[in-house]
């Protein structure tokens, strides 16, 4: 059994797994359910000056009968008084000392600022993240992205915080935003203690077309919104990874951005991130989730012979590089297994119109292979041109059937040769330019 | 005993109401999510109509009910009888590439229906006639599945076509033989204004060689399409045949069409003889209709029941009895009237033939007899009309399956007096082929049929489609588990 208990930039909590900020992070009543089903640490939702909410907020990206693929919000931060946050993070806290509680501050001014970390560390609050991404309703009043999206601005209210703070700062990213890198390097400079990201993504989810207006709908009009959900997964490792990597970043990362599962988890850990925070699928399937997520990653530890989630944290990172350092000596090609295959021709239309029309579709004679796959007897079946393959994944990705189609190495027996080197090899005249594709 | 209804009409039309149970809108939405959109997709090659499945099924999936349907009727105008009566599981169900993945097939039957019932319940017209017609004028005969098939592809390709019938009201066997659970006779009445819609006239209560000459079709008409179908049930020769309760299964279902349900008298104890799917028919819907017990009585074992497994199945369900292994024998007649059946054992000689087990005669009580052992062939109506239409061994109208011509150059032929009696879907498909045929024959070019959107882009074209010649499930399985067992030396694959 692995120990998952994580030491965050100096916050403790008994796992990996934090509610992060956000609608279930909204009360002391959610954050005691929370805990009771097992998440390690809480992050509030974001405390400022009490705002005023639009009563239609949600609405989801739905894919193939598949719900809430992806979400997006125009709701504000807390519209409860801080008075209320503070004294219930107080009472949490005296319930559950051993579990991490993060209060998420968006203020005004520096006094404000001052004044919500002074009230976060009286009120017992482990750690402060400071919000900088919301991209909706609060931009608008010179905060959340409005902060994130400008990396010195972000420094100077970060300083301001570092200031009076005696617990551990996180400065949360907006990825709505060039360069993520610049705003991470911007909150080390202001000594901030880690970095959480991505918040949500400027979205707007759909159009109805009876109304043409877009959702949430408030009275036959909408707003930019916020996205978050499966579907921003790849953004948020995308953006995770490019932190981690950078040598002016070395700090705590808190991954956050569409993780449902031990799995995803386990991703963003592998790309240096020390915990994780979860809203939409708790939003979508309630805290019990965190059962199957602590188990997971448990038993994928135990199996790794990992002993700690520092094992884990960042062992993904330096098998990401440039474009340039890729091996242009590395040959794969795509293989069907007709033993396996259903038939469906998927592959043959995908290369076909989507790609580099190396399928062919033969008759299953011609191969040797009696019925051929399917249930058509004699039915044509898909055999790859190995010797035209370039070897994209598409026929792989569209296969219905795991593990029908490999991809397999080609030894080509030349070493291994990048951009670079080609470019050096071609400029000394050691080698002639690979001629175009024809 | 004087036979009686036994239910009271709400009863009845409980028992008799769709077994096949329509899909709601979500569920229509999540199944056709579950279809993969196969390339050159099997269940297209299953489809005796040559139906573009996965792309309906995809329109379905974004909402697009309407297109969803205008692509079933345009490949099949029965496609909402069909929906309801098409023995799937051996058609493009039993194709689909989903058994493979271990998984149950998409429910492509209950989708079609869903399409279908979209545009019928909002009185949606998906087809339009041709802007253009040809002035050629082609007559029908026959208004069941084969004919209208024929007559609706014909005038979308510009003919004029006058379709004659001898009954009543159109649709044949869709109006007046098909289970009442599975399809309502509205429906095949719908189907057949649909075709009427595309300029088709039909003109009912018209028998050719009574009330018009073949002689006279062939004069007014440039090609003619028979789509006859087949005749009278056969006879079983016993004695006491002719005794009121004995009745043949079509005629008994026929009723069922046109009486209302609790008219239909029916018996306590119902014998059914017969072990085909018109014998399974009939057998559920004496259930339905209140018989106390119903026995099919089938000279065979059960494994040579030629009704599909699953319609065997549902009359098990039904809780009806076999009586394997036995033949009728004779009626037994109480004051001119049934009061049971005699039966004898069968068994198999050495070579190969059914005999009589002497002295394993045995009386089976019963206060009512139907008969479902096959249709006589249309010979003797053919040979009227046509004397010099060239007939095969077996009875049927002799022609070339893929374009349904005879030995008559302009006579055209179809559907179960062509194929000896197959699915509605089967007639459906040759009078569509027919059709293509006529056009040959007489504007000198091919049919292109529609542009099948799932399959556009084979190098050479799809490599098949049922219309031209459908495949069926069950017996590519047995010929695929042979192939694999011994291939694999007798290991199926996992």
């Amino acid at each position: 059994m692995a120990d998952l208990s994580v030491n965050f930039a100096g916050i403790r909590s008994p796992n990996p797994f934090w509610v992060a900020s956000g609608p279930p992070s909204n009360t002391a009543y959610q954050t005691h359910r929370a805990f009771e089903a097992g998440w390690g640490g809480l992050v509030w939702k974001t405390i400022g000056t009490p705002i005023v909410n639009v009563s239609s907020r949600y609405s989801a990206l739905d894919i193939g009968g598949q719900r809430m693929v992806g979400f997006n919000n125009i709701e504000l931060i807390s519209d409860r008084s801080p008075e209320v946050n503070f004294r219930e993070i107080a009472e949490v806290k005296k319930r559950w000392p051993h579990h991490a509680v993060i209060a998420s501050l968006m203020c005004e001014s520096r006094e404000q600022w001052h004044d919500f970390v002074r009230r976060s560390m009286d009120a017992g609050a482990d750690g402060i993240e400071l919000n900088y991404g919301c991209p909706h309703g609060m931009c608008e009043r010179g905060m959340g992205s409005a902060v994130g999206q400008q990396p010195l601005v972000a420094e100077r209210i970060t300083s301001w915080v570092m200031e009076v703070a005696k617990i551990p700062v996180i400065v949360k990213l907006t990825p709505n935003i060039t360069d993520i890198t610049a705003a991470a390097r911007a909150a080390k400079r202001a000594g901030a203690n880690a970095i959480s990201l991505i918040n949500t993504i400027n979205s707007i989810t759909n159009v109805n077309l009876d109304t043409f207006t877009s959702e949430p709908a408030v009275r036959g009009m909408s707003s930019h919104g916020g996205y978050c959900g499966p579907a921003v997964k790849p953004i948020a490792l995308n953006m995770v990874q490019s932190c981690a990597a950078d040598p002016d970043v070395r700090m705590p990362i808190s991954g956050i951005g569409g993780i449902s599962n031990w799995r995803d988890a386990a991703e963003f850990m592998a790309f240096g991130a020390g915990t994780v925070q979860v809203c939409t699928a708790i939003m979508h399937h309630g805290f019990r989730i965190v059962d199957d997520m602590i188990e997971g990653l448990n038993a994928y530890l135990d199996e790794k012979k990992m002993r700690r989630i520092d094992d884990l944290c960042g062992r993904a990172v330096a098998n990401v590089t440039t474009w340039e350092n890729l091996d242009l000596n590395f040959r794969q090609v795509a293989r069907i297994n007709h033993d396996t295959c259903i038939g469906c021709n998927l592959c043959y239309i995908a290369c076909e119109d989507g790609a580099h029309q190396c399928i062919d579709l033969l008759h299953p004679d011609s191969l040797g292979l009696d019925l051929g796959p399917g249930r058509v007897a004699h039915k044509h079946v898909p055999k790859v041109r190995e010797d035209d393959c370039v070897g994209c994944n598409l026929c792989t990705l569209v296969c219905p059937v795991d593990q029908c189609i490999k991809m397999v190495e080609v030894p080509t027996g030349k070493p291994p040769m990048t951009w670079s080197d080609y470019q050096a090899k071609v400029a000394s005249g050691e080698m002639k330019p690979i001629p175009p594709h024809h | 005993m004087t036979l009686k209804p036994i239910l009271t009409a709400d009863e009845a039309s409980a028992n008799m109401a769709d077994i096949q149970l329509p899909m709601r809108q979500m569920e229509a939405r999540v199944e056709a999510n579950r279809c993969l959109y196969c390339f050159d997709a099997p269940c297209i090659h299953a489809c005796p109509t040559g139906i573009d499945v996965p792309a309906f099924i995809r329109k379905i999936a974004s909402g697009n009910e309407i297109g969803a349907a205008k692509t079933i009727l345009e490949a099949n105008i029965l496609g909402a009888s069909c929906a309801r009566i098409c023995p799937t599981k051996v058609l493009c169900e039993g194709a689909c590439v989903l058994h493979d993945r271990d998984e149950k097939p998409i429910e492509i039957g209950r989708l079609q229906r869903h399409a279908t019932d979209f545009i019928n319940d909002r009185g949606i017209h998906v087809l339009k006639p041709p802007a253009k017609t040809n002035g050629k004028k082609v007559a029908v005969v026959g208004s069941g599945p084969a004919g209208l098939g024929c007559a609706a592809e014909l005038a979308q390709l510009g003919y004029a076509v006058t379709i004659f019938e001898k009954s009543k009201l159109p649709g044949g066997l869709n109006t007046y033989g098909i289970a009442f659970y599975k399809l309502k006779p509205q429906l095949s009445l719908d189907e057949a204004e649909l075709v009427k819609d595309l300029g088709v006239e039909i003109r009912c209560g018209v028998e050719i060689g009574r009330d018009i000459t073949g002689a006279e079709l062939q004069r007014d008409f440039q090609a003619v399409f028979l789509g006859l179908g087949l005749g009278n049930g056969n006879q079983l020769g016993l004695p006491g045949e002719n005794l009121p309760e004995v009745l043949d299964a079509l005629d008994f279902i026929e009723q069922i069409h046109t009486d209302p349900l609790h008219e239909i008298h029916v018996g306590h104890h119902v014998v059914v003889i017969g072990g085909g799917n018109t014998a399974v028919d009939a057998a559920t819907q004496s259930v339905r209709l209140g018989a106390k017990r119903v026995t099919m009585v089938y000279r065979r074992g059960e494994s040579q029941m030629s009704a599909y497994e699953f319609e065997y199945e549902k009359a098990k369900h039904d809780s009806v009895h076999f009586q394997f292994d036995s033949m009728p024998i004779g009626v037994v007649d109480v004051q001119g009237h049934v009061a049971g059946i005699r039966l004898a054992r069968t068994r198999m000689t050495a070579d190969g033939k059914l005999e009589m087990i002497p002295g394993s005669e045995f009386t089976q009580e019963c206060d009512m007899i139907l008969k479902a052992v096959g249709q006589e062939k249309r010979i003797e109506m053919v040979r009227k009309i046509f004397p010099d239409l060239a007939v095969a061994d077996n009875g049927v109208v002799a022609r070339d399956p893929l374009t349904g011509a005879t030995n008559i150059a302009h006579i055209f032929v179809g559907g179960d007096c062509a194929n000896g009696g197959r699915e509605v879907v089967n007639a459906v498909g040759e009078g569509k082929k027919a059709a293509h045929g006529i056009h040959t024959f007489l504007a000198g070019e091919y049919a292109t049929l529609p542009t099948q959107p799932s399959r556009v882009g084979v190098d050479g074209g799809a490599t098949g489609c049922g219309l031209h010649n459908p495949i069926r499930a069950h017996e590519l399985e047995e010929q695929w588990r042979a192939n694999r067992a011994t291939k694999n030396g007798g290991t199926s694959r996992g």
